[in-house]
């Protein structure tokens, strides 16, 4: 059975796009019909660039999931991110690559630590990932004192609030989109590459994995550093579209584990692919949206996630009864 | 339709069961109701109509020094409390947790530092949001030696009993900012409140709008008794002047939230003619939203902290920011003192809130200051200034 498994993978990985698709195409007809101009460029565009941070996390969490793992930690570090933006930026324009730099430094040493842990100290990465999430929260609340400081500059705001205006057709295309799809292009190349199957093997038998000559523990800290740098890519967006916060990345390590799980990434690792997964964050944030057109209230998006997040992993056990 | 599109959507998402309420954005009804939903539990007619007479209320005091002036004062005896100084006074705060805090913290220290032949120690206890944690705090406190006791409750009815605690041990309570349910303290020293906020808001983007205009009412949270009423002033003027409330909106305080919700109704409804928020930390972000998308900047409110009034001058908004002033952090000070001197003092001690509109705007934007300082801090006279506040 298990011997298997990489074949169905690619049966699995071929077909797998089909249901989010769908998913994705009747959501649009349902909101074209109540929001006929939700399609014209201006509207797509904005909808798009701001949907741009989640899509990102979406795919950082693909890795690590698709390896066997979670990470619960990657709200608290886009807050963290950007909190410790606006202290050192300060409002000083000449202060953002530097910051940039910098914030992508930090999102790899959390993505290291995580994946350490979880790897070397063999602590189930729930725990680890709970645990950085507690600790970067805390540390993030006794700098600050619950209330940022400094600020972020307009020039660091730029590229996730700023477009290309006056572009043909479009109108204007948002850097966080063009950011984006150069962050997925990278993202697939990486699936498709050596690394990218080792860590769908190492997800789904870790044991064959180890046997055959597989550095698990290489790959999944690897896995866990994408998801950090995913994470910094999101705060510098989330960051420059709506400015400093204590709360920029509450809830999105939930926002990203369901988008994933929606994508037809299992949980538990081994199934999969980053496309599905980013589909899947824009297939919620069209949810949302049309939940918003719809005048449904807000609040329910928690009780749509945790609903989605049980009936796909529901759905998938019925799909594969064998394991 | 609406619930036909719910159910559809939990189909889609994989839970049908539960019939799910629409929640705080229903649509509007058609009469009166005008999209504002039920009014809230926390609404009282007889505090609602005292705020709003205090709003035209003459307040008695020296004049320029609106954290000593009180409005309608009742005065109460205070010569029990006669000891001599120098004196440790003692503070249980609820919480640094957020920019006004900090700032009036600050102005409580400077106010401190104005009497230090008289104050010999300032104890200075933060609760960091937590009930539980004030009440030890206050415990802690009453075994200190403190010849006064300052407290900003946390929450209502759960401190109650610690200050009540404190009262009997005799010495001078004095409450501010939010109250507790009983009448034990010397005094309880708070600005007009959530009502004449709510009101003054609503008021504006009401008369400043255009007629059958659709406003958006913006909140941080549920539950929260200085926000619920500054909300349920805010639906009476709104329902009363018939306004179509198209959504009432929780932001959590955040402005990514805050700027997604602004834009999803921009979306929506093509445009929005009026935004009321029940606190400005976030206004910044709902005018960027309408920016973002083109549009131009509705009637808004925010209130007084620096980042908004300055964006509203240089952007030239339709605004106006009511506000629930940080200088009434120093009057607990002052009133422990007079206090200790057996003078008389008002209670319930009500602080003037004034109300920042284009005419004196100018008087309050400071570049030069951080953009999360509030405005109305009353303390450029106080020592440190302005380093203290950077």
């Amino acid at each position: 059975m298990r011997i298997a498994r990489p074949l169905r993978l690619l049966e699995f990985r071929s077909g797998s796009l089909a249901p989010i698709i769908v998913i994705l195409a009747v959501l649009l007809v349902l909101l074209t019909a109540r929001q006929p101009d939700f399609l014209s460029p201006p509207s797509l565009m904005s909808f798009l660039g701001r949907s741009a941070p989640i899509i990102l996390l979406a795919a950082g969490q693909y890795f690590v999931i698709v390896s066997g793992e979670l990470d619960l930690s990657v709200g608290s570090l886009v807050t963290a991110q950007v909190v410790i933006a606006a202290r050192l930026i300060d409002s000083d324009p000449s202060a953002g690559w530097p910051v940039v730099v910098l914030l992508f430094a930090f999102g790899i040493a959390v993505g290291l630590v995580n994946g350490l842990v979880t790897t070397r100290l063999r602590v189930p990465s729930f725990i680890t990932t709970l645990g950085m999430f507690l600790i970067l929260v805390g540390a993030v609340y006794l700098w600050s004192n619950g209330a940022p400081k400094g600020g972020l500059s307009e020039e660091f705001r730029r590229l996730g609030r700023s477009a290309f205006e006056d572009v043909p057709v479009l109108g204007r295309i948002p850097y966080a989109l063009v950011i984006l799809l150069a962050a997925a292009a990278l993202a697939l190349v990486l699936t498709r590459s050596d690394f990218g199957r080792t860590l769908v093997a190492v997800g789904g038998n870790p044991r064959t994995a180890e046997l055959s000559g597989v550095r698990v523990w290489r790959a999944k800290t690897m896995a866990f550093v994408l998801s950090g740098l995913a994470a910094t890519l999101a705060a510098v967006l989330i960051g420059g579209y709506s400015g400093v916060s204590f709360q920029a990345g509450a809830g999105l390590e939930f926002g990203a584990i369901t988008a994933a799980v929606l994508g037809g990434v299992a949980l538990g690792g081994g199934r999969g692919s980053v496309v599905g997964a980013m589909l899947g964050a824009l297939t919620l944030e069209t949810l949302f949206t049309l939940m918003n057109f719809y005048g449904v209230s807000g609040a329910l998006k928690p009780t749509v996630q945790g609903a989605i997040i049980l009936f796909a992993v529901a759905a998938a056990s019925f799909r594969f009864p064998s394991r | 339709m609406t619930v036909l599109a719910v159910s559809t959507l939990l189909v889609l998402a994989g839970c049908a069961t539960d019939e799910p309420t629409t929640g705080a954005s229903s649509s509007p009804s058609a009469g009166t109701g005008s999209g504002t939903g039920e009014q809230s539990k926390f609404f009282v007619q007889a505090d609602y109509d005292k705020q709003l007479a205090l709003l035209d209320a003459a307040p008695t005091g020296p004049a320029g020094k609106p954290w000593e002036q009180a409005l309608n004062p009742a005065m109460v005896e205070t010569a029990k409390f006669t000891k001599s100084g120098p004196y440790k006074i003692c503070f249980s705060n609820a919480g640094l947790n957020n920019p006004w805090r900090q700032v009036g913290f600050k102005t409580m220290q400077a106010e401190v530092d104005t009497h230090r032949g008289r104050i010999s120690e300032f104890v200075h206890v933060d609760a960091e949001g937590k009930d539980q944690k004030q009440i030890a705090d206050i415990n802690d406190l009453l075994g200190k030696g403190c010849h006064a006791l300052i407290v900003s409750p946390n929450t209502t009815a759960t401190l109650t009993p610690a200050v009540e605690a404190a009262c009997q041990k005799g010495l001078p309570v004095i409450v501010f900012d939010r109250g507790v349910d009983t009448t034990c303290p010397v005094t309880f020293i708070n600005p007009i409140g959530g009502y004449g906020f709510g009101h003054v808001a609503a008021e504006f983007v009401t008369q400043k709008m255009k007629r059958g205009g659709k406003v958006l009412a913006l909140r941080i949270l549920p539950g929260v008794d200085v926000l619920e009423t500054r909300w349920s002033a805010a639906k009476v003027a709104f329902d009363k002047a018939g306004v179509d409330v198209v959504g009432v909106e929780f932001t959590d305080g955040d402005p990514a939230k805050t700027k997604k919700i602004v834009n999803d109704y921009i979306q929506r409804y093509g445009t929005i003619d009026g935004v009321w928020m029940d606190a400005g930390a976030v206004a910044g972000a709902a005018v960027e939203a309408f920016e973002d998308a083109g549009k131009p900047v509705p009637p808004i409110n925010g209130e007084d902290q620096l980042d908004f009034l300055k964006l509203w001058k240089d952007k030239k908004l339709t605004a106006i920011a009511p506000t629930y002033p940080t200088y009434q952090w120093r009057t607990p000070i002052i009133a422990a003192l007079k206090i200790l001197d057996g003078e008389q003092v008002p209670n319930p001690w009500k602080l003037p809130q004034p109300t920042i509109t284009q005419d004196n705007l100018d008087e309050y934007v400071d570049p030069t200051m951080p953009p999360l300082h509030y405005a109305m801090c009353g303390c450029t006279d106080l020592p440190g200034y302005p380093r203290r506040w950077k």
